[in-house]
């Protein structure tokens, strides 16, 4: 019995040796995926600090675009670029929350609503520039609101209406159970249920998707050239039904210019975007951190 | 063991990085923020000085909006004019879109725009779209561009390509044939060939296969296409073995990347492009006019339209210089205004699109 369990050992030892050894590469090869992803944005950000922060001063934020480079700024396109968050949010936040409390709190559970389910998950992957043509022929066309910022906006808030309410139910479906049967007990409706338990407990996380939404569409392009937002605009949108230019469109167009001054300031025009979208995520994290409840 | 070596491994891997990216930029450093601009600065200066003494318009209180979409190769100059023009009327507003020549014309035959920047003459089915939806025009040439032919510096046989040679490697029968340099001409190394052009949508693209291959729109496949120029310059300046083309005012932008191909047009005389040349259309046949179209009808309801073309007009030549382009010549000008003040409407190239080699000179005074 002694011999037996002596050679159980040595086939134990050589084979632990072995299995710690697959896991050192393991670990070594996780190691090196990660280093990838932190090394190449390290040098996007890096090549791009190197290029824009002798462009960067409060210029960009005064002036006008200019054929002069040391003359341009942003102002039309922030502007532009505030005024199209500020009306998307309006318009996506009550009818994506909205969606989202139907579907998890009130909707029954029937095919029609896995094919709805189904399909907004969908629509969380489809191309932005299929949105864009969307609003082209609908918003700008068919509605007859033009380029304007309205027609920006709603363009924005359809393409980002899937992620809210996809964050919006995960949100929702976080709240136990428990605390509906509570208040279901002592005689309160379905409705006074959402609006005084669920949506409470759940909108720290439902912010941060909406920021997270948010920040998504800051960045877009591809939709706003398709409804024809312009890229050379010297005044300040009057109000909902102007016409708009945002950020990444002029830095787009910075960087298609042949003077190398120009692709200073889109990189200096990129590093105020990179400044808005990471201030918008930490505010979500943060929100995260102080806000969430835990069971 | 690799606990402890990770940390170093990855300030390495870091630093490593940060050093390859300070290369490049580090070469551009001094050009940027540093002494030059300083002079950039005063030259700027004259030069505003000269462009306020050519506006001899008087301010009013205009109001309104002008609508101007189009070419991206045009937009820097109306985007100049525009500027220029808000200083005398703060009140009109000039937005410029750049939706490319082709998208431009969609909008502008939709009566979606009052002007349409466009790199080439309209075209036949563009011609009919803004007939279908009742749209007439007017066509005013506002500058020259040159189209270089461009290889890599380290290319030193290539110095001049006839339009026959270069026929021969952009047409469409060459896909897959014409691969390498020694196809080109008896005496050009054994070295393979690489090509690189505007992006199939631009202005640019058809009028150099107009100009090259004889036909519109028809070229090889197998090339690297961008409608951005900056990829084309950085793709030719760093393959040895490139062949590009591209607006001019890249290729002043970047002397040092590139190397100018000069053009034989069939008579022996390699002409390289720049002011004098392409102005005098000696560079041929690469030299191309730029244009806006004028929506007729918007004319008389908007009054400011007549304030901003005058405006144009008289100062095209100076700042389509600023923004690398090659005015054309005072003569051209006064028959452009000319045509505008009589409200002529329609294509001097009789909706044929891009037309190679002919005299703006000449078909402006035949009207």
């Amino acid at each position: 019995m002694s011999t037996l369990t002596a050679l159980k050992d040595v086939t134990f030892e050589r084979n632990l040796s072995f299995r710690k050894l697959k896991g050192k590469i393991f670990e070594i090869l996780a190691f090196f995926a990660i280093l990838l992803g932190i090394a190449m944005l390290l040098t996007l950000l890096v090549d791009v600090f190197l290029d824009g922060l002798p462009w960067l001063s409060t210029r960009l934020f005064t002036e006008f675009p200019s054929r002069f480079p040391e003359k341009a700024g942003l102002r039309s396109a922030l502007q532009g670029s505030i005024w199209l968050m500020f009306l998307t949010a309006l318009m996506a936040i009550p009818v994506g929350v909205g969606a989202g409390i139907y579907l998890e709190e009130f909707a029954p559970q029937n095919r029609i609503t896995r094919f709805i389910e189904i399909n907004v998950a969908n629509l969380a992957g489809v191309p932005s520039i299929i949105y864009g043509l969307l609003g082209l022929g609908l918003f700008v066309r068919q509605l007859g609101l033009g380029r304007t910022l309205i027609a920006g906006a709603m363009t924005m808030a359809l393409l980002v209406l899937p992620i809210i309410i996809v964050t919006t139910r995960e949100a929702i479906r976080a709240v136990p159970n428990s605390i509906r049967q509570a208040a279901l007990a002592i005689g309160a409706t379905d409705w006074e249920v959402s609006r005084d338990h669920v949506l409470v407990y759940s909108a720290p996380a439902i912010l941060t998707g909406v920021i997270l939404a948010m920040s998504r569409a800051i960045g877009e392009t591809a939709p706003l050239i398709t409804i024809g937002a312009l890229t050379y605009i010297a005044f300040d949108p009057k109000g909902p039904f102007d016409i708009f230019t945002v950020l990444p469109i002029q830095i787009f167009n910075w960087v298609s210019l042949p003077q190398p001054a120009f692709h200073g300031l889109a990189a200096a025009g990129i590093i105020i975007l990179l400044i808005v979208l990471l201030s918008m995520n930490a505010l979500a994290i943060w929100l995260r951190n102080r806000l969430t409840i835990h069971w | 063991m690799i606990r402890k070596v990770r940390p170093l491994f990855f300030l390495l891997v870091v630093v490593g990085l940060i050093l390859s990216a300070c290369t490049p930029a580090a070469t551009q450093a001094p050009s940027e923020p540093g002494q030059p601009q300083v002079t950039v600065e005063k030259v700027i200066e004259t030069q505003l000085v000269e462009v306020e003494k050519l506006i001899t318009p008087t301010p009013g209180p205009v109001e309104g909006t002008i609508l101007v979409d189009g070419s991206s190769t045009v937009a820097p100059i109306t985007q100049a004019v525009a500027e220029e023009f808000a200083k005398v009327y703060p009140q009109v507003r000039v937005p410029v879109g750049i939706s490319g020549t082709g998208g431009g014309f969609k909008k502008f035959c939709n009566g979606e725009t009052d002007i349409s920047d466009a790199s080439r003459p309209i075209k036949p089915s563009e011609v009919e779209l803004c007939q279908k939806n009742g749209i007439e025009y007017i066509e005013l040439p506002v500058a020259f561009d040159g189209l270089a032919v461009m290889v890599n510096p380290a290319n030193n046989f290539a110095s001049c390509l006839t339009v026959e040679e270069l026929k021969k490697i952009w047409e469409p029968a060459a896909e897959g044939v014409i691969t390498n340099w020694s196809q080109v001409r008896e005496g050009f190394p054994n070295q393979p060939l690489t090509l690189y052009g505007a992006g199939t949508d631009s202005g640019t693209y058809d009028y150099f296969t107009a100009a090259i291959v004889g036909k519109e729109g028809a070229s090889r496949g197998d090339f690297l296409p961008s409608e951005d120029d900056n990829v084309l310059v950085q793709g030719i300046a760093g393959d040895t073995n490139a062949l590009g083309f591209f607006g001019l005012a890249y290729y002043e932008e970047n002397t040092d990347k590139l190397k100018l191909v000069a053009i034989d047009n069939g008579d022996g005389n390699c002409v390289l492009p720049d002011i004098t040349t392409v102005s005098q259309g000696t560079y041929q046949p690469l030299s191309r006019p730029l244009f806006i179209y004028v929506n007729r009808a918007r004319v008389d309801e908007k009054d400011e339209i007549s304030l901003f073309i005058d405006f144009y007009l008289k100062n095209a030549g100076e700042l389509s210089r600023e923004v690398g382009y090659i005015p054309l010549t005072d003569e051209i000008y006064q028959l452009a205004q000319k045509r505008y003040d009589n409200r002529v409407t329609g294509s001097v190239f009789e909706g044929q699109g891009s037309t190679i080699g002919v005299s703006l000179a000449d078909l402006l005074s035949k009207e």
